[in-house]
C-alpha cells in the first residue's frame, strides 16, 4: 500500500517516464514550473501616506541616507559577479547585492513620493520612474551615503570585513525601524531585517574562517580590518536630519544602536581572536562626511560606471 | 585569488542537495556542491538552491557518504518488478465512504 495519508496524489504510473528533479517542489502552479510561488510584495497593504509631525524634506533625505548605503553596497558587492573566489561564494554575493538593491528600490522610491523635489528632472517623456532618476541621475554631491560602502573592493577579505561592519550596523538600525511610524519605512526595515540578518550571519562566519584560517588569510583579514576600521564609525553617527526624524518617531537615531553593534563586533572578535583594531575615524571635511555628500573620489568613478547607459539614454525603455 | 598557498587550494568536498518545497512532503534531490564543511554547506544550498522561493527545508550529505547502487546490477536489481504490476493497490474500487484516498 502506498502512503495514505497523501491520497490526493495518483498512483505512481509504471510506465511513466523518469520525473523532472524538481518534481514535488513546485506546489500545484505549474505555470511556474521553475520556480518556488507565493512570491509577495513587501508593501502590500500598506498605509503610504506620509505621517505628520515629520518636515517632508527631511523623510526623503533620511530615505535617501538609508537608500544610498544599500545601493552603493549592493554595487560593489555585484562588482563580484563572475569573479568570486567560487561558485558559491559568486551566487551569495550576488545574492546579498540583490537583497541590497531592492531595499535600495523601495527607499528610494519612499523619498520621492515624501518630497519630489529630491528627483533630478529628466527629458518630458522620460518613461524613467522616480526610483531609477534618483539611482542614474543624481551626481556624487547627491548621495548620502556613507564613505564605508563606496571604497573599492579590494580582495575577498576586504569584502568579508565591511560586510560584516556594515549588516551589523544595519540589522540594529533595522530592527529599530521596524516600529517607524512611517508605515512604509516600518515594512521596508521588517523585510529587511531578515535579509540583513543573513547577511551579517554570512560575513560573521567567514570573519571566523579567515582569522582562524592559514597564516595569509589571517594576514589579509586583519589588513582589511586595519584599513576600514576607520570609516565604520560614521556608521553609528548622528546626522542632524537622524536626530529630527529619530524625534518625529520616523526615523532611529543610529546612535542609539551603536552600544549593541559594538557588543555584536565585539563577540565577533573574540570569536575569532582578533584585536579590536585602534585607530581614529576617518575625519570629514569642516564635519561634512558621507551623510552630507561628502565623498571620496572612488564614488564618483563608481557613479560614472553605473550611471553611464541609463544616462546615455533617459528617454529609453528597458 | 589566484596567489594562494597551493597547500590550501585544495578542492572542497561535494555536497549532495536535498530541498523540501512549501507544499512538497518530502525532500527532494536538486543538485550538487562544493563546500568546506557541513554548515557551509547548508548556507551554500540556501544561497544557490533556494533563490527563487522554492524551499522550506535543506538537508546536505556529503556526497562521499551516499552508497548507490551501481549500473551494472541495473537488471538483477529493478528488471524483476517490471511486470508486477499487480503491486499497484489500483485493482479493486475504493467504497466511497472511504476518506483520504
Amino acid at each position: 500500500m502506498p502512503d495514505t495519508t497523501h491520497g490526493s496524489h495518483p498512483a505512481p504510473d509504471p510506465n511513466a517516464e523518469h520525473g523532472s528533479i524538481f518534481d514535488g517542489l513546485l506546489g500545484s502552479d505549474a505555470s511556474q514550473w521553475a520556480f518556488g510561488t507565493d512570491f509577495e510584495d513587501p508593501l502590500a497593504g500598506v498605509d503610504t501616506t506620509i505621517p505628520d509631525g515629520v518636515a517632508p524634506a527631511d523623510l526623503a533625505a533620511y530615505c535617501l541616507m538609508l537608500a544610498d548605503d544599500a545601493l552603493v553596497a549592493s554595487h560593489r558587492l555585484s562588482e563580484w559577479c563572475s569573479r568570486a573566489p567560487d561558485l558559491e561564494e559568486d551566487i551569495a554575493l550576488a545574492n546579498i547585492a540583490l537583497d541590497l538593491l531592492g531595499q535600495a528600490r523601495l527607499l528610494l522610491a519612499r523619498a520621492a513620493a515624501a518630497d519630489p523635489a529630491v528627483t533630478p528632472a529628466l527629458p518630458a517623456g522620460s518613461p524613467v520612474p522616480p526610483e531609477d532618476a534618483l539611482a542614474f541621475f543624481r551626481e556624487q554631491e547627491a548621495f548620502r551615503n556613507v564613505r564605508l560602502v563606496e571604497v573599492p573592493n579590494g580582495d575577498f577579505a576586504h569584502t568579508v570585513v565591511r560586510l560584516l561592519l556594515f549588516a551589523t550596523a544595519r540589522l540594529a538600525l533595522l530592527e529599530r525601524l521596524a516600529h517607524s511610524r512611517d508605515h512604509v519605512l516600518a515594512a521596508v526595515a521588517a523585510k529587511g531585517v531578515k535579509e540583513v540578518t543573513y547577511h551579517r550571519d554570512y560575513a560573521g562566519r567567514w570573519f571566523l574562517t579567515l582569522a582562524r584560517g592559514t597564516e595569509e588569510s589571517r594576514r589579509r583579514l586583519l589588513a582589511a580590518l586595519q584599513e576600514l576600521w576607520p570609516l565604520y564609525p560614521e556608521m553609528t553617527a548622528t546626522h542632524d536630519v537622524e536626530a529630527r526624524v529619530a524625534a518625529a518617531g520616523v526615523g532611529v537615531d543610529p546612535a542609539t544602536a551603536a552600544d549593541e553593534v559594538d557588543v555584536v563586533l565585539e563577540q565577533v572578535f573574540a570569536m575569532s581572536g582578533v584585536e579590536r583594531p585602534e585607530g581614529a575615524p576617518l575625519a570629514g571635511v569642516r564635519g561634512r562626511t558621507g551623510r552630507d555628500g561628502l565623498h571620496t573620489e572612488a564614488l564618483s568613478r563608481m557613479l560614472a560606471e553605473m550611471q553611464v547607459v541609463a544616462r546615455a539614454h533617459p528617454l529609453g525603455r528597458w | 585569488m589566484t596567489d594562494e598557498q597551493p597547500s590550501v587550494r585544495a578542492e572542497w568536498p561535494l555536497y549532495e542537495v536535498f530541498v523540501r518545497g512549501k507544499r512538497g512532503l518530502n525532500h527532494v534531490h536538486v543538485g550538487s556542491l562544493h563546500a568546506a564543511d557541513d554548515q557551509m554547506a547548508v548556507r551554500h544550498a540556501r544561497d544557490v538552491y533556494t533563490r527563487r522561493n522554492e524551499g522550506v527545508s535543506i538537508w546536505v550529505v556529503r556526497a562521499d557518504l551516499i552508497t548507490a547502487s551501481s549500473p551494472d546490477e541495473k537488471d538483477p536489481l529493478f528488471a524483476p518488478s517490471g511486470d508486477k504490476v499487480y503491486r499497484h493497490p489500483t485493482f479493486y474500487a475504493i467504497p466511497a465512504d472511504v476518506p483520504h484516498m
